[in-house]
């Protein structure tokens, strides 16, 4: 096909603006690496900056050697990550599953249980003293765990509707004549055709532990039960937070990188997102767009 | 004979029931709970008694709200600024959709895609940090690097509020614009080609396509993100306006939403029953306007409506 000239030069402005926005998603994120790997003398008189004067890894040393809070966070940040994600992927196909069968009665009643949970919330004040006062989840990794996080009506919605549709009726219909019970179905067929919705719930929803940094605002305080996001949150205000349990582990005479180590650790909490991303691009794209058909 | 093969029938439903109890149990305590938990905006709230136990009080909680300013502020930024992020968020998202579809090279379209949406994976914490990093008084880049160079003064950006409005719209497009690029890049992708074709036969410009062809098409997916969103006016991002401005108390008059002020109010001492009011005016008229927008939508187009 010969390009027109007008087609040429529409490309070229196009692809000339979608660089530049290209630019301004991913630049800040170099900001933020940048500033993290800056000499602290450096940021004292310049300030953050894409090209810094001294490079030094005095940050990222700080948190090898004396941070165990950072490492501490990191680790109860994958354990809240991992069992709130398979909890939730549990929870939400063993509910979705019945859900699509037809023939199941009072599926209707059931599934408008669910929903209505989409429509009305009671907000953070009836939640924030029931999980407090009945069941004592202040400080404990149960307060990461099970607040909001666990499952989500509009989950459950998009399980359902895909073993409904994506799965086809005649492997259900043929496992039966072959005599297997609704429970052989569901960990046999249902589970492994649904695969693909299931990946991207479950990455929804290990993201959203990842990143959460509400239910560590609302319900912990003990500085050894922080997530890395919590320490984030509290960091940032107040660098002790990180100083306090590292002069007792160690008395190091290192100094803390003050203002340089912010950056190091904000940048250490999204490293493995953006490990994981590139491979899981698609998952992340067909889930928007899933979402958005069946909102 | 006939009965007891019902019995039987029947009988294979338990393990289902059964199956399905965990979750239901879930949303009965995460959500319905709560749900009936919301009198507690009538009532003077004491631990020993709890939420049902505790004294009613009728209105108080209410009126010690709207006794101050507090109110009027945090539902005129709550509906401003998300006023503001539908606009501003759809006209980018429409725009950048549009041309990312046109780019010819498959791969470049897939890099574009991918940078676009990367934000949007960013915990609200960090993005406060990346912020940080351009504004900070001391350390900051725009203080240090950019103000000098066009012969401008370091600005206290987290002590002025003038700056914020401007500052949480970019950051929100930043943020959000991939979700709705997104959608309307699947909106497009749904446009018969065979209209663009015939219009180039006709000689028809790019720009006569995209007003014409594209604009149109997209029409039905604006609304159907637009009435969602507006069901959703009363919410606000509460990280967004918690973390970003990094809870500075000089920046309330531009920052503070029913969000925070919800959150804020419930840690303060005493603020228990104010907390409650603002946030069972959120509850309900969110309601009212879920209910409302779904309506319009099922008016406009059954298929796009929720219930």
């Amino acid at each position: 096909m010969v390009m027109s000239k007008g087609l040429k030069v529409y490309q070229v402005i196009i692809n000339i603006i979608l660089i530049l926005v290209t630019l301004a998603m991913i630049l800040p994120l170099v900001l933020l690496f940048m500033s993290s790997i800056t000499e602290e003398s450096t940021l004292i008189v310049n300030g953050y900056s894409f090209f810094p004067e001294k490079l030094s890894l005095e940050a990222y040393e700080y948190i090898m050697q004396n941070a165990t809070t950072v490492f501490r966070a990191y680790g109860i940040t994958i354990l809240v990550t991992v069992i709130g994600t398979l909890g939730n992927l549990l929870l939400t196909s063993m509910l979705a599953y019945p859900l699509s069968l037809k023939e199941l009665p009072g599926r209707k009643v059931i599934s408008f249980y669910v929903f209505f949970t989409m429509l009305f919330s009671g907000g953070l004040v009836p939640s924030y003293i029931m999980w407090t006062t009945k069941f004592g989840i202040k400080n404990t990794i149960w307060a990461y765990i099970l607040p909001n996080f666990l499952m989500s009506a509009f989950n459950i919605i998009l399980v359902r509707t895909y073993f409904s549709t994506n799965i086809p009726v005649d492997i259900y219909e043929s496992a039966k004549i072959d005599g297997a019970g609704y429970m052989r179905i569901y960990w046999k067929i249902a589970l492994p055709l649904g695969k693909p919705i299931l990946v991207t719930v479950g990455l929804f929803a290990g993201l959203a532990y990842w990143n959460d940094w509400t239910n560590g605002l609302y319900y912990i305080n003990k500085s050894e039960l922080l997530s890395i996001q919590t320490l984030l949150n509290r960091m940032i205000r107040d660098i002790q937070a990180l100083q306090a349990q590292s002069t007792i582990d160690s008395g190091s005479l290192m100094k803390v990188p003050q203002v340089s180590i912010r950056m190091a650790i904000a940048f250490v909490a999204i490293i493995p997102i953006l490990i994981i991303y590139p491979f899981l691009q698609k998952y992340f794209a067909s889930g928007i767009m899933i979402g958005a058909v069946k909102g | 004979m006939k009965a007891k093969l019902k019995i039987n029938r029947m009988w294979q439903f338990v393990p289902l029931y059964f199956m399905m109890l965990p979750g239901l149990i879930y949303l009965f305590i995460n959500n319905y709970i709560p749900m009936a938990g919301i009198v507690v905006a009538f009532k003077k709230f004491n631990v020993k008694d709890g939420i049902f136990g505790s004294p009613w009080v009728g209105f108080d909680n209410f009126q010690f709200l709207l006794s101050t300013n507090d109110a009027f502020i945090i539902i005129r930024n709550t509906l401003l600024y998300n006023i503001a992020f539908i606009i501003v968020n759809n006209i980018v998202g429409i725009f950048l959709a549009i041309i990312i579809c046109d780019v010819l090279s498959e791969r470049l379209k897939k890099i574009y895609q991918s940078a676009i949406m990367l934000p949007f994976l960013i915990s609200i914490v960090v993005v406060s940090y990346i912020v940080f990093a351009f504004l900070s008084h001391e350390n900051g880049m725009l203080n240090n690097s950019v103000l000098p160079i066009i012969g401008a003064s370091p600005i206290q950006w987290y002590n002025e509020p003038k700056w914020w409005p401007l500052i949480l719209i970019i950051t929100n497009c930043w943020k959000g614009v991939g979700y709705g690029t997104l959608i309307y890049i699947a909106g497009i992708a749904g446009i018969d080609t065979s209209l663009y074709e015939a219009a180039e036969l006709d000689g028809a410009s790019k720009w006569q396509q995209i007003v014409n062809i594209t604009l149109p098409c997209l029409i039905p997916s604006v609304v159907i993100l637009l009435l969602m969103s507006i069901g959703r006016i009363f919410y606000s991002d509460f990280g967004l306006f918690y973390q970003v401005p990094q809870n500075s108390g000089s920046l309330y008059s531009v920052t503070n939403t029913i969000d925070t002020y919800v959150y804020r109010a419930l840690i303060s001492a005493g603020g228990l029953g104010r907390s409650a009011a603002a946030g069972f005016f959120q509850s309900i008229v969110g309601f009212a306007l879920v209910l409302t927008s779904n309506a319009v939508v099922r008016k406009i187009n059954s298929e796009n409506a929720m219930f």
